[in-house]
């Protein structure tokens, strides 16, 4: 992340290179649309004629090969190492707003690992009344819960403090998705366990870690930890990815993804903060006098437009376009968002695709007619707090420009009369 | 229906296990954790220290152990290489456009470095540091820093007195005050400013990564396995071609070199030299690595990389290379060398 501003030389973008030639292929069809009959419905076509493939060609299925630049992608210049690294997960070409798992981004501190269920251990220690391990069977055992949740790295857009750096919707903002898990609520185990000899709850924690090499691990206050945390092992209907912390991941909805510990294997009530690596020398946010905020968990309130966007440029010429993108708030659920095609001088409202769920991604559109014209689109979401997204001219004004985390900006795209977008910052 | 027998046997075996550890939970279930399972996996270090073990290290004892295990990525003197975590420095720069972040200049409590030196790293060998190594390790990080003087040594003891530099450093998140009761109310619709100026590109910067990549597989989706049949025919030996099993079995244990050594198409030298065609290579060949003088040495006398050396190295480096550059402890078991050289022979120029 200290690695701001060193790239490599200019070279023009290859999706920018794709929306040209499939612009000419609109125009061509546009063409054919005109007056000279289209082969692909006068012609008989090899799939009309022709069989498809059999049931079982595919037992687990992926994408169709059409769709293989729907990939999460990794901007290696942020790390040193893809074991301890992240990637991005490919907004700008999703919609609704679940997140597919196979291509949901990853983060991991030490690589992700290969653990089996059957060698799952879960234990419960420190201010408990019994300290317990259990097996994933006895996971299963207990009454669980489904809930949507987005999962938002604190450093979702981090890379955009000092100015406009990653030209995409996916490097700008992918480090997030958004899906239904099924678990247990942590609260059931740690009562399962017994807090009586905890005491009074209030000024308790419960630490919580990794079975990795990493073992990340995290402070968490007992009122969160008795509110909505879930002990989650399914996601999207099947088992979590490797991934995502296969076989056993904790959930922890509205707060930083560094939290949401991956094969997760230790519970421990404390009397205190353990103030480990990921809460001291990482996820704290330095102000411009150089104090640093700590134990910055919320994921306030944000939006991106995903289409248009970079790597998704208008093809199509004026007319009707779709304005799309998503909103999202660690406080509750999103309550209204607002589209700007002037770079804020004006606004007008959205239209969410269904009421915002608290603490998991909402989509809005704008269904619009563009006049061919330029465009600097920006989105602003509200939450049910009230609270505005800020511009960041705002949150520079109060951070400064090295908080790394936290990053929760109206972004700006700015789409030229041929359709291309571009990451940019304005006045 | 035998296997559906035999499972269901099993699973009867399992709740009967479970059904004897009643616990006056609600649900009664899992088992209560053992006093040595506690141990095992709490090792947690609170701020105050608690939860140290007994031991003590010092300042030289840690330059060792730190060159042995850390400065591969961390640099001899904790300053880091490459985007590997910088450990020493930027004290005072907290404020500056661009603050250096060490353990030194940032972290606010000495027991984050023990806590994390002891279960975290090194970095693909965690969890194989003793008490005393990590006492020696963190009384070097400090002296690094300047912190400590050479003759200091860390130990349970005398670790709580310990104060670092910043510990002061940090507040309370204050978004509440500071952000939300401003970023609230009925936002602008119209007239919002005056005028709107683009003052800042991406395309400028120009950092963004080429999607390339993605559009050469899905150009060419069936392209892999016609290279990888041509690999096999240049190799010598074609009846000898390496067993898939092994070299999929080399290709996990890899993972344990991948930090440092990069294989396969546009590999780099990164903290450890790229290693196609490594095997049959003379050692110190790779263009543009700077290898260590041990290596250099050996290479001078002509040391080639066939099976057995790489074997032998990878077996012991210290032992095979006496003090060669190369962090990694060594493979404990000879099914892995085998596997290992088994996927390294894969890889051609």
């Amino acid at each position: 992340m200290s690695k701001l501003f060193k790239g490599k030389p200019t070279s023009r973008r290859a999706f920018l290179r794709g929306s040209v030639a499939a612009a000419a292929g609109v125009v061509t069809a546009s063409a054919a649309q005109a007056g000279t009959p289209d082969p692909l419905i006068t012609d008989v076509q090899p799939w009309a004629t022709g069989l498809g493939d059999g049931v079982d060609a595919s037992p687990y299925g992926l994408p169709i090969e059409y769709e293989s630049d729907v990939v999460r992608r990794n901007v290696e210049w942020l790390t040193a190492d893809t074991i301890s690294s992240i990637n991005f997960t490919p907004i700008h070409a999703l919609d609704g707003t679940i997140t597919p798992q196979g291509c949901a981004f990853e983060r991991h501190h030490s690589g992700a690992i290969d653990l089996r269920k059957e060698d799952y251990r879960l234990m419960i220690n420190g201010l408990v009344d019994r300290p317990l391990v259990f097996t994933y069977a006895d996971l299963e055992r207990f009454p669980r819960e489904n809930h949507v949740y987005f999962c938002e790295c604190a450093a979702n857009t981090g890379m955009e403090w000092a100015g406009a750096q990653l030209n995409g919707a996916q490097f700008t903002h992918g480090m997030i998705h958004n899906m239904e898990y099924t678990g247990v609520p942590l609260r059931t185990l740690l009562e399962e366990a017994g807090l009586d000899v905890a005491g009074d709850l209030k000024d308790k924690w419960v630490y919580v870690e990794g079975a990795d090499a990493s073992s990340n691990g995290r402070s968490i206050p007992m009122g969160k930890a008795l509110g909505d945390c879930l002990v989650a092992f399914k996601a999207n209907g099947e088992a979590l990815r490797k991934e995502h912390g296969y076989p056993v991941r904790l959930v922890v909805p509205g707060w930083e993804g560094n939290m949401w510990v991956k094969w997760i294997r230790r519970i421990e009530v404390t009397d205190g903060p353990v103030e480990s690596r990921e809460e001291t020398s990482k996820y704290t946010d330095t102000l411009a006098d150089g104090t640093s905020r700590k134990w910055t968990w919320v994921m306030d309130a944000k939006s991106v437009i995903t289409s248009p966007s970079p790597q998704a440029p208008i093809t199509h010429g004026k007319g009707p376009l779709v304005i799309t993108g998503l909103a999202w708030s660690g406080h509750g659920a999103i309550t209204r968002v607002d589209v700007s095609k002037d770079g804020g001088k004006t606004w007008e409202t959205a239209r969410l695709a269904k009421e915002g769920e608290a603490k998991a991604l909402t989509r809005f559109y704008l269904d619009t007619t563009w006049d061919g014209e330029e465009m600097l689109l920006q989105s602003r979401a509200m939450d049910d707090t009230g609270y505005i997204q800020p511009t960041k001219a705002q949150l520079r004004e109060v951070r400064g420009e090295n908080s790394i985390y936290h990053n929760n900006c109206i972004q700006t795209w700015w789409v030229r009369p041929n359709g291309e977008a571009e990451n940019v910052e304005v006045s | 229906m035998s296997r559906f027998l035999k499972f269901t046997l099993v699973a009867g075996i399992t709740i009967s296990a479970t059904a004897t550890a009643v616990w006056p939970g609600e649900y009664g279930l899992g088992r209560e954790a053992l006093p040595e399972e506690i141990a095992a996996w709490d090792v947690k270090i609170m701020p105050d220290g608690r939860g140290l073990p007994e031991g003590s290290g010092d300042v030289w004892t840690g330059d060792e152990v730190f060159a042995e295990h850390c400065a591969a990525c961390h640099g001899d003197f904790a300053e880091g290489i490459g985007n590997w975590p910088k450990l020493a420095g930027g004290q005072g720069t907290l404020d500056h456009k661009d603050p250096l972040k060490t353990v030194g200049s940032y972290w606010p409590h000495l027991s984050t470095v023990w806590d994390y030196v002891n279960r975290s790293m090194p970095f693909g060998n965690a969890q194989s540091l003793t008490p005393d190594d990590v006492y020696a390790i963190t009384a070097y990080i400090l002296y690094s820093n300047n912190l400590v003087d050479d003759d200091f040594v860390l130990s349970h003891e005398n670790f709580a007195e310990f104060e670092m530099p910043n510990a002061d450093g940090f507040i309370v998140d204050d978004r509440a005050v500071t952000e939300y009761a401003i970023w609230h109310g009925e936002p602008c619709m119209e007239n919002c400013k005056d005028s709107v100026e683009i003052t800042m590109r991406a395309a400028v910067l120009d950092v963004t990564p080429d999607e390339e990549g993605t559009e050469t597989e899905a150009a060419a989706p069936a392209e892999p396995e016609p290279v990888e049949a041509a690999a096999v025919e240049i190799a010598p030996e074609p009846a000898s071609a390496p067993d898939p099993e092994l070299v999929a079995a080399g290709e996990k244990v890899f993972r344990k070199c991948k930090a440092c050594h990069q294989v396969g198409e546009g590999a780099k030298n990164r903290v450890g030299p790229q290693l196609n065609d490594v095997m049959g290579r003379a050692a110190g060949a790779v263009d543009g690595f700077k290898y260590s003088s041990a290596l250099e040495g050996m290479a001078a006398d002509g040391l080639v990389w066939d099976q057995e050396n790489l074997a032998a190295f990878l077996a012991n480096p210290r032992g095979f290379m006496k003090e060669t550059r190369m962090a990694f402890a060594g493979l404990r078991s000879d099914e892995d060398i085998a596997a290992i050289t088994a996927y390294l022979s894969t890889f051609g120029e």
